[in-house]
C-alpha cells in the first residue's frame, strides 16, 4: 500500500486529493494535511466583502467530505519536509503541527511515498510596513483574501456607507499593497463590486473611488496584458480596462509600489521614481504572495531548504530557472510535470510551485525598486495542474517509476476568467474573458503571444450569470456530490 | 437637458479623455435580458472550447 500526502486543501490540493482517492481506491492511502477546517470558494469572497453573500455560503466543512472520499484528514499545517528520511526514519516524511481536531499545537511526523505541495500562498502582509505583520492583516486596511477577511471588509464597508448617508464624503482606495503583488484581478473585482453597491444605494455622489496598482499599465493583470478579440477587433486589455474605469468614474494610479500604510494614508513610489501619498477612509489592498515557508532537511539533519525551494519559498519543479533577459524568455521555461528535480516523489501544484520568472515585462524605478506584478496562477490552472499531478502519481504508484507523467504547462493551457463588476441577477455585470495560452508563446504567436481566436473578452449580465452559476457548480463539485467528476476544473 | 453619463466622465479626468466609453446603446445591451441570454450561450460555448483545449 502506497501513501500519498497532499499538503493544502485549497483549489489545487483538494482537486488532487479527491481525484487521487477516486483513482487509487482502497488499495492505497491519500492523506490531506491542511490547517483549515473548511473549504472556501475564494472567488466568491468578493461578494462576501460587499455583503452580498455570507461566509457560510462560500465555505463548507472538509471533514465529512474527506470521510466520504476515504481520505485521511489531518487538520494541521506542514512545517518541514525530510525527503530522505532522518537518522530515526528510513522513509521520507513531513512534520506537521495540528491546528484542530483537539490536538492544537501537537506535532507529528507522517511518512509518505509521494507528496504534493499545494500549500498556496502565504499572504505576506508583513512585506509592507503598516499593511500587517507576517501573514496577519493589519489594522488600517481590509482584505478579501479569506472568507473571514471578507466578512470584516463588509462590516467596514457598511460603516463608511452609513457615513455617506449622513452626508460625509468618503474616499475609497483599492488595489495592490506592494510593488510585487499578483492577484490584481481580485482587487479589480472588489473595486467594481464596491462601486456597484454604492451606486445601488444611491450614494455614488458621496464616494471618491481610487485604484492603485503595481501594474505598469492598466489591464496588465500580471500576464503582460493580453490582446483580446472584441467586436471583430484585436484589442489590448489596456483599452478594455481603461474603458471600464472611465465609464464607472474610477480614477487610477499605475506602476505604484505601496511602501507604507498608516491610518487613513498610504505612501507609494512610482515607476518614474517619484513619491506620492493617497488618503483613504476605506482601503482594500491585496498583499504580496510568498511560499508558506516550509523547511527541508536531509537524512543527516542539514538544512536543504535552498535545494527544494526557491528563495521566494515556492517549490522548485521542472521549470528552467536559469536567469535570462526578458527578450530570451521562452514558453518552454515553464514547467510541464511539476516534479521536483531532486526528489522525484515530490510534486507541487497551484500557487505553491516556483515559476521560472515573471510574465509581465520586468520594471524598476530609477531608485532600484522593483515594481512589477508576479505571475498569477488562477483557479482554473491550479485545478488543472492539481489533477495532472494526481494523475501522474497514480500512474507511478500503479505502474512503477518509469510510468508516464501527465503534463500541464501554463504555456499550453488556457484560462477562463470571469471578473465580477457588480452582483445582481438583473443588473449585475462581469467581464467574461478567456486567454489562450496563459503564458504567452511568441514562437507560436509572434504578434501578441496568444491565439486571438481563443482570447476574447466582453462585459455584460451574461458574465455575471456565468460567475454566479460557477459559484454553485464549484461548491457542488468540491463537496463531491453526484457526477462531480464531469464538472471541469 | 440631462448630461449624458459619458460626457460627465470625459470631463472628470485627463486619463478618461483617451478612453473608449460605451454609449447608451452599448450600455443598454449589457443588461438587455434577451441579448445577454444569447451572449450567455455563446460565451459558454467559447469557454468550453478553451477548457477542452487546456485539459
Ligand atoms: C479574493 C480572491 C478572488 C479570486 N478570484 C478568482 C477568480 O475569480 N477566478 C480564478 O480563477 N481565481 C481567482 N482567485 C485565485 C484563486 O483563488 C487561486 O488561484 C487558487 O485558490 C489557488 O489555488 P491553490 O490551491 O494554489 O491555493 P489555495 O486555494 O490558497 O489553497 C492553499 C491551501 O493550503 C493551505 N495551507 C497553507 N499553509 C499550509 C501549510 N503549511 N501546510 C498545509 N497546508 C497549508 C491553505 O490553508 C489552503 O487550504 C482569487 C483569489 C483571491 C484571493
Amino acid at each position: 500500500m502506497a501513501r500519498l500526502v497532499v499538503l493544502g486543501g485549497g483549489v489545487a490540493g483538494h482537486t488532487a486529493a479527491t481525484f487521487a482517492a477516486d483513482w487509487l481506491g482502497k488499495d492505497h492511502e491519500v492523506v490531506v494535511v491542511t490547517p483549515n477546517a473548511k473549504w472556501n470558494w475564494i472567488p466568491s469572497n468578493i461578494w462576501v466583502g460587499v455583503g452580498e453573500m455570507s461566509k457560510e455560503e462560500v465555505t463548507f466543512d472538509l471533514a465529512p467530505v474527506y470521510e466520504k472520499a476515504g481520505i485521511t484528514y489531518k487538520q494541521a499545517k506542514a512545517v518541514s519536509l525530510n525527503p530522505e528520511g532522518s537518522a530515526k526514519r528510513n522513509k521520507p516524511f513531513v512534520t506537521i503541527e495540528y491546528t484542530g481536531q483537539g490536538k492544537v499545537g501537537h506535532s507529528d511526523e507522517i511518512e509518505y511515498d509521494y507528496l504534493i505541495n499545494a500549500t498556496g500562498p502565504k499572504l505576506n502582509f508583513g512585506a509592507t510596513p503598516g499593511l500587517g505583520e507576517g501573514s496577519n492583516l493589519g489594522a488600517h486596511t481590509v482584505s478579501v483574501c479569506t472568507a473571514d477577511h471578507a466578512e470584516h471588509a463588509s462590516h467596514e464597508l457598511t460603516k463608511i456607507m452609513d457615513k455617506m448617508r449622513k452626508g460625509q464624503r468618503q474616499k475609497i482606495l483599492i488595489g495592490t499593497g506592494h510593488g510585487m503583488c499578483t492577484c490584481q484581478g481580485a482587487a479589480f473585482e472588489y473595486i467594481f463590486n464596491v462601486e456597484h453597491e454604492i451606486r445601488k444605494a444611491g450614494l455614488r455622489d458621496m464616494a471618491d473611488i481610487q485604484w492603485i496598482s503595481n501594474e505598469a499599465f492598466m489591464g496588465d493583470f500580471g500576464m503582460g496584458g493580453l490582446h483580446m478579440n472584441v467586436g471583430g477587433y484585436v484589442v489590448s486589455s489596456r483599452i478594455f480596462t481603461e474603458s471600464l474605469f472611465a465609464e464607472r468614474g474610477v480614477n487610477y494610479i499605475t506602476g505604484a509600489h505601496v511602501n507604507k500604510v498608516e491610518k487613513g494614508k498610504v505612501s507609494y513610489e512610482l515607476l518614474d521614481g517619484s513619491m506620492g501619498e493617497e488618503s483613504f477612509d476605506f482601503s482594500m489592498l491585496i498583499p504580496p504572495f510568498a511560499g508558506v515557508g516550509l523547511k527541508a532537511y536531509n537524512k543527516a539533519g542539514d538544512d536543504i531548504t535552498d535545494t527544494v525551494f526557491a528563495p521566494n519559498g515556492f517549490m522548485k519543479v521542472d521549470a528552467d530557472y536559469t536567469p535570462k533577459a526578458y527578450e530570451e524568455w521562452k514558453a518552454t521555461d515553464w514547467p510541464r510535470t511539476y516534479q521536483n528535480p531532486t526528489y522525484k516523489n515530490l510534486f507541487a501544484a497551484g500557487i505553491a510551485f516556483a515559476p521560472p520568472h515573471i510574465i509581465s515585462k520586468p520594471a524598476k524605478s530609477p531608485n532600484g525598486t522593483v515594481i512589477n506584478p508576479t505571475p498569477p496562477r488562477t483557479g482554473m490552472p491550479s485545478g488543472i495542474i492539481g489533477k495532472a499531478v494526481a494523475h501522474s502519481i497514480c500512474n507511478l504508484i500503479k505502474n512503477g517509476p518509469e510510468a508516464h507523467l501527465h503534463e500541464a504547462s501554463m504555456a499550453e493551457m488556457g484560462a477562463a476568467c470571469v471578473a465580477s463588476a457588480g452582483k445582481g441577477w438583473l443588473d449585475g455585470t462581469a467581464a467574461a474573458m478567456t486567454v489562450y495560452p496563459v503564458v504567452p508563446d511568441y514562437d507560436k504567436y509572434p504578434g501578441t503571444g496568444r491565439d486571438t481566436d481563443y482570447t476574447f473578452g466582453e462585459i455584460g449580465l451574461a458574465g455575471h450569470w456565468i460567475k454566479h452559476i460557477l459559484h454553485y457548480l464549484f461548491m457542488y463539485k468540491a463537496k463531491l456530490k453526484p457526477f462531480w467528476k464531469v464538472i471541469p476544473e | 437637458m440631462a448630461v449624458k453619463p459619458e460626457e460627465f466622465n470625459f470631463a472628470k479626468n485627463d486619463k478618461f479623455k483617451t478612453a473608449m466609453i460605451p454609449g447608451k446603446f452599448a450600455r443598454a445591451m449589457r443588461t438587455c435580458k434577451i441579448w445577454q441570454f444569447i451572449r450567455f450561450i455563446i460565451i459558454n460555448l467559447k469557454m468550453l472550447v478553451v477548457v477542452s483545449k487546456s485539459h
